[in-house]
């Protein structure tokens, strides 16, 4: 058998193993995404056939105070969310890279939140935020001040969610754990017997050595608040008050399968597509500088 | 280890070729014995076995058909998506208020060819009722079991401060009077309320219409910004100066779901409330101490000809398109249609009948003791419909947003009218220009 004759062989033999994995790609993958461009230009309600429009959908979009509305909460939300959740991540996970007594009950007490179902944590913590039971304005009555209406005034609405976001950071503590036990103990040492304090050490030994892992927790924790959808939309139906809780991918859902705007519902999926790619790039050039790859030129 | 490379390929082959001859097989083969028919509805709980009472009767009463019922959760979107995925039900139990958003999605079939065959017609049913399920010149769907709304209050309560529970208020100005002196704050917080336009909230798109006014013409204008909707909208509005900002909201968040006892009604910390025939139930279960008092809701004093104004609305019974077995479903939607099953089925669920013609039984034994004032509310001239038009559920969650708006005072009625009135006309043009090209398409 010639060498090229076995090369193919070999060739054939790897995507025919990988064809279960192509095939399930290019059909629950491939297909709706390419399906979804089309009839992003459509008047398609799943239940007739698709009628093209255009650019009506995109045009309609851009008029549409509901969508500037929702996209200005999520972005909101994200500003709010994203570096709390981050810093909040990151400090548990110095606090648990301690050796301390009984480090394996912290880790597991602080990663339990992550486990919670999202419905059950919604419910949860609407008795937590309730204005007249809860315990968040119980506790601040006790030092005399009357707490704000967490749930029914919109200025609020968000801050909650964003607070809410931190109960579940254990996912992204555990990665930056386990980053932080990769940071050599030996750069540490020779920084501390050159007199270094705790906070120089982390300013520029630890949190250089980890800046990769900082930034996936970013792209991907972006991508996440970008798409929060079952928190508010268990616990503000509708977006209320006053739509100071609608976000993008709820008015996406009720475009879809309320208003039967399946069409319209696409165009909105790909203008979010298009936005979070955009995001992502910014970061990664902004992060190009700050983000230390060991062993790259 | 060495594996034949058309192993796997050969089992993608072999997976898909066995779904395949299995969509074929099940798509061709009837079970021998009766045709079995699959009816979704949305019922759970004793709502739910007095549809099912209907059912064992029908399937007693002959041997051909044998209807399922299955309870099914959200089951509007789940019949919308099996339509869509070509296997819908044979009968589903939707709600009365998008029957235009159905019937001009195509996604249920109209109704009169067999209405016709059955003699089914508009004199059997209270006129509310018939119009419900008519749209366009058609019959979509056929009834199971209405509502219709009224002004409620807890008698106890009336009595405690003072007021003579046999005389409840005729107009909104005395009902605001008597709500103003019933409504209580402590440390500028509401404690217990009179009337509280948000509580239960069912019917917040329809405030302008028990003032008088209209959402939209009926056929191609929407009509928000008029003066008698501005004049309902300034009254809740008043609500929440009296109350303070978000007062309303907050008081309602420090209680449960409506179907609970920590509804506010039935836990003695509202008085007033406007709702529908099913609140009977909720009391009946949840404070049978409560003494409840019905009356129709009020009109404005200078609008007596509003007197009697109600909101009614129905769930129904309609075939799904592309249902396999459209004429047996039929047959079971008209059975339920015959006094004795219809009149079982309200009886059970303790509710008005949508039908014409009651008996006399059916007053003598029903469990609700105001049972007489919602039939009389729903044949009267001032009954109110949700909008017939395919936009609706997306003119009502706009509507319940300016609701909230107004609501918390950020806006004022006019201005927030005024804005929604721009809003909804430029969708109904935008929809009923593709309405009309598709028509021209033939999609």
């Amino acid at each position: 058998m010639s060498r090229t004759l076995a090369r193919r062989k070999e060739n054939a033999a790897g995507f025919l193993f990988a064809s279960p994995w192509l095939l399930g790609i290019a059909i629950f993958m491939l297909y709706p995404v390419g399906a979804s461009l089309y009839y992003s230009f459509c008047d398609y309600s799943i239940l007739k056939p698709p009628m093209n429009v255009g650019l009506d959908n995109y045009r309609e979009l851009a008029a549409d105070a509901v969508f500037w509305k929702v996209s200005a909460n999520t972005l909101i939300y994200a500003v709010l969310s994203l570096p709390t959740s981050m810093l909040v991540a990151l400090g548990l996970a110095m606090l648990l890279n301690n050796k301390v007594r009984a480090l394996p009950v912290f880790r597991t007490i602080f990663f339990l939140p992550s486990l919670v179902p999202q419905v059950a944590l919604a419910v949860l913590w609407l008795w937590i935020f309730n204005s007249e039971h809860g315990i968040f304005n119980t506790l601040l009555d006790h030092v005399g001040i009357s707490g704000p209406n967490w749930l029914g005034d919109p200025a609020w609405t968000k801050p909650c969610l964003a607070v809410m976001a931190m109960w579940g950071c254990g996912n992204m503590m555990v990665i930056y754990l386990a980053s932080l036990q990769d940071v050599p103990a030996t750069y540490l040492e020779a920084a501390e017997l050159d007199g270094a304090g705790a906070w120089a050490r982390t300013r520029h030994i630890t949190l250089p050595m980890i800046s990769p892992i900082i930034f996936f927790n970013l792209i991907t924790g972006m991508i996440g608040v970008l798409q929060v959808f079952t928190v508010p939309y268990v616990m503000f139906p509708d977006g209320t008050p006053a739509r100071s809780s609608y976000f993008y991918t709820t008015y996406l859902f009720d475009n879809a399968f309320k208003f039967n705007k399946m069409g319209y519902a696409c165009a909105m999926a790909w203008i979010m597509l298009i936005s979070i790619l955009i995001l992502t790039g910014i970061a990664a050039k902004l992060s190009s500088k700050h983000v230390y790859y060991e062993g790259a030129q | 280890m060495n594996l034949n490379p058309l192993v796997l390929p050969g089992c993608a082959v072999a997976i898909l070729a066995s779904v395949w001859g299995m969509e074929r097989i099940s798509d061709r083969t009837e079970p021998p014995g009766p045709i079995h028919i699959a009816y979704w509805e949305k019922w759970t709980g004793f709502e739910r076995d007095a549809m099912q009472a209907v059912v064992d009767d029908f399937n007693k009463s002959q041997n051909r058909i044998h209807v399922d019922l299955v309870a099914t959760s959200d089951v509007g979107n789940k019949t919308m998506f099996a339509v869509s995925a070509g296997c819908p039900p044979d009968v589903a139990g939707l709600w009365g208020d998008n029957v235009a958003h159905y019937a001009d999605d195509r996604a249920v079939i109209p109704l009169d060819d067999f209405c016709r065959q059955y003699g089914i017609t508009a004199a059997d049913y209270i006129p509310c009722y018939w119009k419900l399920v008519n749209y366009d010149g058609h019959t979509w769907a056929l009834p199971s079991t209405p509502s219709s709304s009224a002004l409620h209050y807890n008698t106890a309560l009336l009595r405690k401060l003072g007021f003579d529970p046999d005389r409840p208020p005729k107009t909104i100005e005395e009902l605001t009077r008597m709500s103003d002196a019933m409504t209580f704050k402590k440390n500028g917080h509401l404690e217990k309320a009179g009337f509280m336009p948000s509580q239960p909230g069912n019917w917040n798109w329809g405030w302008g219409y028990l003032f008088g006014g209209k959402l939209w013409d009926g056929e191609d204008k929407i009509t928000t910004d008029t003066p008698e909707n501005i004049r309902a909208f300034d009254w809740i509005q008043s609500f929440s100066r009296k109350f303070g900002r978000g007062e309303a909201e907050a008081f309602k968040n420090s209680f449960g779901n409506v179907a609970s006892p920590q509804n506010p009604f039935i836990a003695g910390q509202v008085v007033f409330e406007l709702e529908g025939v099913w609140t009977h139930n909720f009391v009946h279960k949840y404070a049978p101490d409560i003494k409840l008092g019905v009356a129709p809701f009020p009109y404005p004093a200078d609008r007596p000809d509003l007197a009697g104004s109600t909101f009614v609305g129905e769930d129904i019974l309609c075939i799904p398109r592309g249902a396999p077995h459209p004429k047996e479903a039929f047959e079971f939607i008209r059975f339920v249609q015959t006094q004795p099953e219809m009149e079982k089925l309200c009886l059970l669920q303790e509710k008005n009948s949508p039908l014409d013609k009651v008996s006399d039984h059916f007053w003598k034994v029903h469990g609700n003791p105001n049972i007489h004032i919602y039939d009389e509310l729903a044949r009267g001239k001032n009954t109110i419909r949700m909008p017939q038009m395919g936009i609706w559920p997306e003119f009502s969650e706009e509507l319940e947003n300016t609701f909230d708006e107004i609501s918390l005072m950020d806006v004022t009625p006019k201005q927030a009218l005024r804005d929604l009135q721009v809003t909804m006309q430029s969708k109904l043009d935008r929809y009923n220009a593709r309405l009309e090209e598709r028509r021209r398409l033939g999609l």
